[in-house]
């Protein structure tokens, strides 16, 4: 049987696992309601990773490198929206290409650090409600990346349902032609829907490098950029059902390092495997259901202004 | 914002075929300014990088030896982009077709099996590929699953997957526990093609594919019908061309292609399985489609272009210490300038008086 404390633990990181997720695809569901598919999601995570941890290594500060690595998935993000939107160029292979260069790019920046280990974020602790048997931790115990993307998950809710930006900002993702003709930046607005990805993506990327796994590894994303871009898909584009999606996939990749763990006499490479099967379940299930349901009309088109 | 593109109607060939350099044009000036900011003479590097290669008679070989795989998964994707089939996967079918074909060679070994073995194991290795490519394909076709997430994916699947043959049931008993099968049989080695060096037949097949894909695409209805479901889907169900056929057909030949590569690496310079068979050949084959234009001979001489980018990238690694990322900017950078150059070329900036928002 597993006592309290153990459950606590795996319960915590499970909410820790999830939050990487959640961040990035809270991003990039802002950037596809707007209309853009960025297939960079990746690459910005992973130059945010390398970036955050150089300026939190050579700073010794947590909060220095992690506006560092928001700002650096900021940037990639432009050179994506600089294709994708401005030269309207295919939206896919833009993404792609974005994703390489970021590849690169970081493991430039982080080779120097390969080896070193930081001091991650602390977990914020409130007394008496911290030792609370099983769920203290999990809610009470945690860095303070999970609680910003809470607060960041609740902004965006209410901000793409009840706000005049919000409307906008839909508006573009569902029609940019009609958006056009009443006088809406079309463009513009979906650079900076694509600049909140970036911006996202890189705190995704800095809470993996600064306080889950606080040491620099190449190519340590290991392809949870393109986990969250099918999380955007399995919430139908849905704020709400992000939590969801990114919480069940934290349990996932948690659990199966648990089963591992146990030595079941399951290959180790079955269970790593896990998560990306489960992205692939995932993906055909919401797929049968919906049938595309709840995608923005002009997701993937570009725009290119005739007049 | 004052400027506005405006597409031009009659781009001429010249013009057309002026992006690709311009494209290069631009990733060199990029390297430079990435050569000065990491320390190091510009023109050394690029002396090293990519001079250096050509002109030595061995590395010209493996030149040739690493543009073998992207131009022969380079060809089977452009069958998918130019149906606009985003398979972004190829990397895993290549693993597959590797480990398909290589469970020939495991079981044959210390066989006297004959010279069979290895076109066997080629045409395992293009099935395992097609297969792996067909599933991302079904789970579209039956059930509107992205194609771009679901083949990513199944890279990481089928990675996982080799991981555990070599570190399991096909670990080489006698290899000191060295995550490796058996060195393969001579019968199910790819034929060198010079007594030195590691140029092997590899290349005549991917050649050959290389013109069975022009002919298709360009002279036949099958590459007719790939196009117009790419770029007019509507008009080709209204011409009754089948989509879910296009669909499973370019994954099934991207996935061969791929299989097909991996297998001929893995029979080839590499001699056994191992956990870690391509450096990312899958990947940079995607840069190789598009800066070829998705033609097969202009996949070639992509292909050729990348490949320096690896050699080059090794050569540095070696005299300057220059990680290998280097080789994944330079890669990176330029799948974005031909994207751009591509604009560039059909369309011109033009100033445009007076507000034009949007």
């Amino acid at each position: 049987m597993l006592d309290a404390a153990i459950l606590g633990a795996v319960l915590a990181s499970i909410v820790a696992a999830a939050t990487t997720l959640l961040l990035a695809s809270l991003g990039e569901l802002v950037a596809e309601r707007a209309g853009t598919l960025n297939l960079g999601v990746e690459g910005m995570m992973i130059v945010g990773a390398a970036v955050g941890y150089a300026t939190a290594y050579g700073t010794g500060s947590l909060l220095l490198g992690t506006l560092a690595a928001i700002l650096a998935g900021m940037a990639l993000s432009l050179v994506f929206a600089g294709l994708a939107i401005w030269l309207a160029t295919n939206q896919v292979a833009s993404g792609l290409a974005t994703t390489i260069l970021g590849l690169g790019v970081a493991g430039l920046i982080g080779a120097p650090f390969v080896g070193t280990r930081l001091d991650g974020a602390p977990a914020l602790k409130v007394p008496g409600l911290t030792d609370l048997p099983v769920i203290g931790q999990m809610l009470f115990g945690q860095d303070a990346f999970v609680y910003a993307s809470l607060v960041l998950l609740a902004a965006v809710t209410y901000g793409l349902a009840r706000t005049r930006v919000g409307l906008v900002l839909r508006a573009v993702g569902e029609s940019h032609a009609a958006a056009h003709a009443l006088g809406h930046p079309v463009r513009r607005i979906r650079t900076l829907a694509v600049m909140f990805g970036g911006a996202c993506a890189g705190l995704a990327g800095a809470h993996l490098s600064l306080a889950y796994t606080p040491f620099w590894a190449s190519d340590m994303t290991a392809g949870r950029g393109w986990i969250a871009l099918a999380l955007v898909v399995f919430s139908a584009w849905k704020p709400l059902w992000l939590l969801a999606g990114a919480y069940l996939f934290g349990a996932v990749s948690i659990l199966q390092l648990h089963v591992q763990g146990f030595g079941l006499g399951i290959p180790s490479q079955l269970l790593s495997a896990l998560p990306y099967l489960a992205t692939i379940v995932a993906l055909v299930a919401i797929s049968a259901l919906k049938r595309g349901q709840g995608a923005p009309a002009s997701l993937g088109v570009p725009f290119v202004p005739d007049r | 914002m004052p400027l506005r593109l405006e597409r031009q109607e009659n781009v001429s060939g010249l013009r057309l075929a002026l992006a690709p350099l311009l494209a290069l044009v631009f990733t060199l000036i990029v390297g430079a300014i990435m050569f000065v900011v990491l320390g190091h003479d510009p023109i050394r590097a690029f002396g090293i990088y990519f001079v250096g290669p050509l002109l030595d008679p061995y590395t010209l070989q493996e030149l040739v030896v690493k543009a073998g795989p992207l131009l022969m998964i380079g060809t089977g994707l452009a069958f998918c982009y130019r149906a606009n089939r985003w398979n972004i996967g190829a990397e895993g079918q290549y693993v597959a077709g590797a480990v398909v074909g290589s469970w020939l060679a495991l079981v044959t070994h210390g066989t006297d099996a004959g010279p069979w073995v290895l076109p066997a194991m080629l045409v395992m290795g293009a099935l395992g590929g097609a297969l792996w490519g067909l599933i991302p394909a079904f789970l579209r076709v039956r059930f509107g699953s992205s194609e771009i997430l679901t083949s990513l994916m199944l890279v990481y699947v089928a990675q996982l997957g080799l991981d555990y043959l070599v570190r399991g049931p096909w670990k080489d008993p006698d290899g000191f526990n060295f995550p490796q099968s058996v060195t393969f049989d001579a019968n199910a080695v790819m034929p060198l093609l010079m007594d030195e060096g590691r140029l092997h037949g590899g290349i005549i097949l991917a050649l050959v594919a290389v013109v069975v894909a022009t002919f298709v695409l360009g002279r036949t209805l099958v590459g007719y019908s790939i196009e117009i479901g790419g770029s007019a889907p509507r008009a080709a169900a209204f011409a009754g061309f089948d989509e879910r056929r296009v669909t499973y057909g370019v994954f099934a030949v991207s996935g061969a292609l791929a299989g097909l590569a991996g297998i001929i690496e893995v029979a080839g310079p590499i001699g056994n399985l191992q956990p870690s068979i391509s450096p990312g050949y899958g990947f940079t084959a995607i840069i190789a489609a598009m800066l070829g234009r998705l033609h097969p001979v202009g996949i070639v001489v992509a292909s050729l272009v990348l490949a320096l980018t690896y050699i080059g990238g090794e050569a540095a690694q070696i005299s300057m210490r220059l990680p290998f990322d280097v080789t994944r900017v330079f890669q990176g950078t330029l799948l974005i300038a031909i994207l751009a150059a591509d604009v560039m070329v059909r369309y011109r900036v033009r100033r445009v008086e007076g507000t034009s928002h949007a």
